[in-house]
């Protein structure tokens, strides 16, 4: 008896499933790709909208609303270049900060630190992602700012010569207290995406390294960083997308003042603060700047984000970028943009 | 003949190793402090909220000058909005990621909605707030302006690329032998999804969901134009409600002692909440072999 003679009503072979049988499985697939659609729409979607709704302002200003510096709801005139330097100024200042510590706790926890040690610091670290980042805005409010004005103003008189940085007579809040908060919001991204980066340099890059007889700092300096050079780097632009696009934690602290701040310790405003501050009481064309301002923030925090998965992929010598880092990228950096 | 001895290291080399040893520690140090600081400040400042009486029973009254009551409306209001922004997006999230894993694989449509969930992931979450605004709020979508399910919306949609990231990442770690030996036993797609695929992955996509969950709970920004607030107890999901990040928000402006230290007590309810979703979710995550 041959397998082909077993065939039942239909014409098909009795090994195949009923058409009903199958279609669970079909649903199941549609199902699932048609979710998968939503997310694509939902972005370009959420894009024209955008570009629809800030369309009046644009064609009022056209490209002089991204650098002109004057924003006066009073006078009706809408022209975000404080914002825009605003936002760049303080995500410059938490790199600055923030970037060197974390990158050294990366080292530390994957290279320096007892073995034991490593899960629970590193877990510590993150926690620092967990905090909620209107809680930021309320220690910075509270305890940050007002502690460190006495510190600012010896700062900015001892340092006066140097321009921008010093000189000026510090406010309560200002660009440094917004940049350091910062700074610490993104220490926990930049340092667990380094610390990835660390882990996959080659034991026998470190080992030829300490055989040369290098010392454990010369190890690190000559096989480790390099190696990570990259991947370091795109943490660090990942981190700085983080700030550019938070809001509360900056709104509480950066004084609020849409003008371009005459030095460090000034008051000022950021694209994304200004939307929470002003979108409440904004009628006809003020409510077209602020979603231009969101337009400009989306566009700048796309910018950022690419620049930085090239450079991360590009550290990651040929792994998928889902590895584990997605999961960090993810699920790891801090509270609130 | 005796093994020669190697050269010394000098001394200038081994300083500079010490010092450089030194400064990596010292900046790891630096680190925890603001940690360490929030923490002690919470607390120093939060537990004389929590003592007072009716915190966590009243609600908070909205007068300037009587008692400003307790945070009890926050506290639900909260976990309502953060509930029904789990139900929508941990569903859709895991379904996103299981086509990616299951279906689209290295797909050029697979890898342009991976694209797209890291444009998503990158997108300040203010925006979210704002997307929903012009889309739901405006047209007075179901009746209301603002609305407590709006705000779920919001937070779902940024919920939604942490979920999808996480889960995919644990999904493409279910070996494909498990895979291959259902379907070789006869099973339909489907079925292997849900019978091997899911359950086998079921403790890395809880860590997941887990801490997109931590991170809903906080969010301020995206609650400022969909949900606004309201002081009262409310289930309705349709009005406006109260919330934990948002009474903080409130409270922080507001130049009364009072209004600032029951912002300090609910601060540290909220720490206090998102601290033990982050510790449950890295515990199961140490548990379990995946993730």
């Amino acid at each position: 008896m041959e397998a082909s003679a077993t065939s039942v009503t239909g014409g098909r072979s009795a090994l195949e499933r009923s058409p009903a049988g199958r279609l669970p499985d079909r649903v199941l697939k549609w199902g699932l790709s048609a979710l998968a659609a939503l997310i694509l729409i939902l972005i370009i979607y959420f894009f024209i909208r955008l570009v629809g709704q800030s369309g009046h302002v644009f064609s009022t200003y056209g490209i002089s609303f991204v650098f002109g510096n004057d924003w006066d709801v009073s006078r009706s005139i809408y022209h975000g270049g404080a914002l825009l330097f605003g936002t760049i100024v303080t995500s410059i200042i938490a790199l600055i900060i923030g970037v060197p510590i974390a990158v050294a706790t990366a080292v530390f926890i994957t290279e320096l630190c007892p073995r034991r040690l490593r899960g629970s610091l590193s877990i510590v670290v993150d926690l620092l992602a967990a905090v909620p980042s209107v809680v930021y805005g309320l220690w910075g409010v509270f305890v940050l700012a007002p502690r460190l004005l006495p510190a600012e103003k010896w700062f900015a008189s001892t340092f006066s010569f140097i321009p921008w940085i010093g000189g000026g007579i510090p406010t309560l809040y200002n660009y440094f207290i917004a940049g350091l908060i910062l700074a610490i919001m993104i220490l926990p991204i930049v340092s667990a995406i380094s610390r990835e980066v660390i882990a996959t340099v080659p034991s026998e890059n470190k080992e030829a390294a300490l055989a040369l007889g290098a010392t454990r700092w010369e190890m690190i300096g000559m096989a480790v960083i390099p190696y990570s050079r990259s991947g370091i780097i795109g943490g660090a632009m990942l981190g700085m997308g983080r700030a550019i696009g938070e809001t509360i934690a900056v709104v509480l602290v950066i004084g609020s003042a849409p003008k371009i701040g005459s030095h460090l310790f000034a008051q000022g405003y950021t694209l994304a603060a200004v939307i929470a501050n002003e979108f409440g009481e904004a009628t006809g064309i003020h409510t077209s700047a602020l979603f231009a301002a969101g337009l400009v923030l989306f566009v700048l925090t796309l910018i950022v984000n690419m620049i930085a998965r090239w450079f991360i992929t590009r550290g990651s010598h040929g792994t998928r970028g889902t590895g584990a880092t997605g999961m960090t990228i993810a699920s790891g950096p801090a509270g609130e943009k | 003949m005796s093994a020669t001895a190697l050269p010394q290291i000098s001394a200038r080399r081994r300083r500079t190793d010490k010092v450089m040893r030194g400064l990596v520690l010292a900046a790891t140090i630096v680190a925890l402090i603001p940690l360490i600081l929030i923490i002690y400040y919470l607390i120093h400042k939060g537990l004389s909220a929590w003592t007072q009486s009716g915190f966590f029973t009243t609600d908070p009254t909205g007068s300037f000058f009587g008692s400003p009551g307790g945070i009890r409306s926050a506290i639900l209001g909260s976990l309502e909005i953060v509930a029904l922004a789990t139900v929508i997006s941990i569903p859709i999230g895991i379904g996103v990621a299981l086509y990616l894993t299951e279906y689209g694989k290295e797909g050029w449509f697979a890898n342009t909605v991976r694209y797209f969930v890291d444009v998503m992931t990158g997108v300040p979450s203010i925006m979210f707030g704002l997307f929903v605004y012009i889309v739901l709020v405006v047209g007075r979508f179901g009746g209301s302006g603002f609305a407590a399910w709006k705000g779920a919306v919001a937070i779902s949609l940024l919920m939604l690329p942490i979920v999808i990231r996480s889960s995919e990442v644990v999904l493409l770690l279910v070996p494909s032998s498990l895979r291959e030996a259902a379907l070789a036993l006869g099973a339909q797609r489907w079925r292997v999804v849900f019978r091997v695929v899911l359950p086998t992955a079921g403790p890395g996509l809880l860590t997941g969901s887990l801490l997109a969950i931590a991170r809903g709970m906080g969010e301020t920004a995206p609650l400022l134009f969909t949900v606004s607030t309201a002081f009262g107890l409310t289930f309705s999901l349709n009005q406006q409600m109260n919330t934990m990040p948002f009474l903080i928000y409130n409270d922080i402006t507001s130049p009364r002692a009072a209004l600032q230290t029951i912002a300090w007590g609910t601060a540290l309810t909220l720490v206090v909440v998102v601290l033990i979703l982050n510790l449950v979710a890295r515990f199961i995550a140490s548990r379990s072999r995946m993730a």
